[in-house]
């Protein structure tokens, strides 16, 4: 059974459809990559899938004993998380809390694990650093990291790479495509970059407010609609 | 007059006083609850919760005495002030969610409002006289015996619910959108604070007074924020600094004759501008 099953699922906000037509799947070890326009509906569609909005109509299946509490997720950042006075083990460790459920304080295993996947993401030596005073890819690290917490199976993330300049951009994008290959952990990413999102992900997800495009990334160039956008650039 | 050159004399003399003796029990209690709590309002932008609760807490407190006149008899003012300030901070939680007012906004009209009808039911009931006064800028004679219990026990109670769930009160003042994503009960935990934030502000009303009680939420966090770094460091800085700014306050209450409130203030006022000026240095340097 596929891990995200979406079948003929639509978004409104106040009465506007902002996205309809949905309807694809996700299976264990996919890196699916989410592409189109601002407004084409890409944030609204990763709300759903986080279950923080509910879809109109159709309906959004979790499988594989997926819970849909274990989703490990990378949002943009805040202004105000930007001036937050915490260390980066703080903002880790804080990913194990839906594992922890009501017991008060973290355990010893909670704090191997975050150790673990700051060890992993290459930024342990930043444990105790205060997380304002860090660069845009380093942020971006402890906040994959706190997402890891909170997920072995499925990663969601939200233009991980906007603000960050080409090399660090470059870097990013090889942490995502090795974590996925070597942890064979399933990852959803929404971008604007969409040569990027072609030279890594296996499975491409064009949205325009409707489905454009689902399928293989092999597929999606081939297609008009690829053809096209690839043609105007990374920038819609 | 009396002076610090004596400051052991001082305190000695203080503690002889039983009402003394409750006022300092209760206020290191409240400036711990209020340092606490006040680094997650500050840092989710709840700031003005506080202040809000606080004048609605006047109104209520006026209720209050209106009722003792009415029934002729006295009663402990919490049973009127605890559950109107609970309901008030809940309302304002659910007002500061709705997109339609602004949080900011929502928190000045229930301000305004309390404070309006606070006034009104003075100038028909008592009129502005010293125990209004009291009620505004604070009194250390407030106090019963009763009151100093139940103070202590709803303090201990803050204190200790604050430290079980205060991984969730971090994950959910850090990052609302993952902690909900990942599952935490978000809309729960924003209103433990809020209701944790108004029993504080009910608690430390009468000594500090209506209107200065918010200061002790905000001025340790943001005097701690200036120099450390980490969210623990803060959250216990934040509350050495309550707890010695409260003492010092009381001290110079004291020896000075001072109204108490106002000198806690004045000493927390004293304890940002000196740690901003730390941080000012420490950033050139």
């Amino acid at each position: 059974m596929a891990l995200i099953t979406c079948k003929d699922v639509s978004f409104s906000y106040e009465g506007n459809v902002a996205v309809d037509g949905l309807s694809f799947e996700v299976n264990q070890g996919d890196y699916l990559c989410i592409v189109g326009e601002n407004g084409s509906g890409k944030s609204t569609l990763m709300k759903g899938l986080l279950d923080l909005l509910r879809p109109k109509t159709g309906t959004i299946t979790m499988g594989d004993g997926l819970k849909q509490t274990q989703i490990g997720y990378l949002p943009q950042q805040s202004a105000a998380q930007k001036d937050f006075p915490a260390s980066c083990f703080e903002i880790v460790i804080s990913g194990r809390l839906n594992s922890r459920g009501i017991m008060p304080f973290y355990s010893r295993i909670d704090r191997m694990i975050a150790s673990a996947h700051m060890d992993q993401l290459g930024v342990i030596s930043l444990r105790n650093k205060s997380f304002r005073e860090l660069s845009g890819g380093q942020q971006q690290r402890v906040l994959l990291a706190r997402a890891l917490c909170a997920t072995e199976k499925l990663l969601l993330l939200d233009e991980p790479v906007s603000g960050l300049d080409p090399l660090v951009t470059a870097e990013l994008y090889q942490t995502i495509q090795d974590l996925q290959r070597d942890t064979g952990i399933t990852i959803i990413m929404i971008s604007h970059d969409v040569h990027a999102a072609v030279e890594h992900a296996n499975h491409i997800l064009h949205l325009q407010n409707k489905q454009l495009f689902f399928g293989p990334t092999a597929e999606y160039v081939e297609t008009e609609v690829g053809r096209r956008f690839l043609r105007k650039g990374g920038d819609f | 007059m009396e002076t610090l050159f004596e400051l052991d004399r001082i305190i000695v003399e203080m503690f002889d006083f039983l009402f003394m003796r409750r006022a300092i029990l209760v206020g290191l209690l409240v400036s711990l609850c209020a340092a606490l709590l006040g680094v997650n309002l500050v840092l989710k932008r709840y700031a003005m919760i506080g202040t809000s609760l606080s004048h609605v807490g006047f109104a209520a407190m006026v209720i209050a005495t209106g009722i003792d006149l009415a029934v002729e008899r006295e009663f402990s003012h919490f049973f009127v002030t605890l559950p109107m300030v609970v309901l008030a901070a809940f309302a304002l939680l659910l007002l500061s969610e709705n997109n339609k007012i602004k949080g900011d906004s929502a928190v000045a009209l229930v301000s305004t409002s309390s404070l309006a009808i606070g006034i009104i039911i003075v100038s028909q009931t008592t009129g502005l006289n010293t125990d209004v006064c009291g009620v505004m800028f604070g009194s250390i004679l407030a106090m019963t015996r009763f009151d100093v219990q139940l103070s202590v026990v709803l303090s201990i109670s803050v204190l200790t619910l604050f430290v079980l769930f205060y991984k969730q009160l971090f994950a959910v003042t850090y990052d609302e959108t993952f902690a909900k994503a990942t599952g935490t009960k978000v809309f729960v935990y924003k209103a433990l604070l809020a209701f944790l934030t108004a029993v504080t502000v009910v608690l430390g009303m009468r000594m500090m007074g209506a209107l200065l009680i918010a200061s002790l939420t905000i001025f340790p966090a943001l005097s701690a924020m200036r120099l450390c770094k980490r969210f623990l460091s803060v959250v216990i800085t934040a509350a050495i600094i309550a707890v010695t700014c409260f003492f010092v306050g009381m001290v110079l209450s004291y020896t000075y004759n001072l109204p108490p409130g106002a000198s806690v203030v004045a000493v927390n006022l004293t304890v940002f501008v000196f740690f901003s000026g730390i941080a000012l240095m420490k950033g050139r340097g």
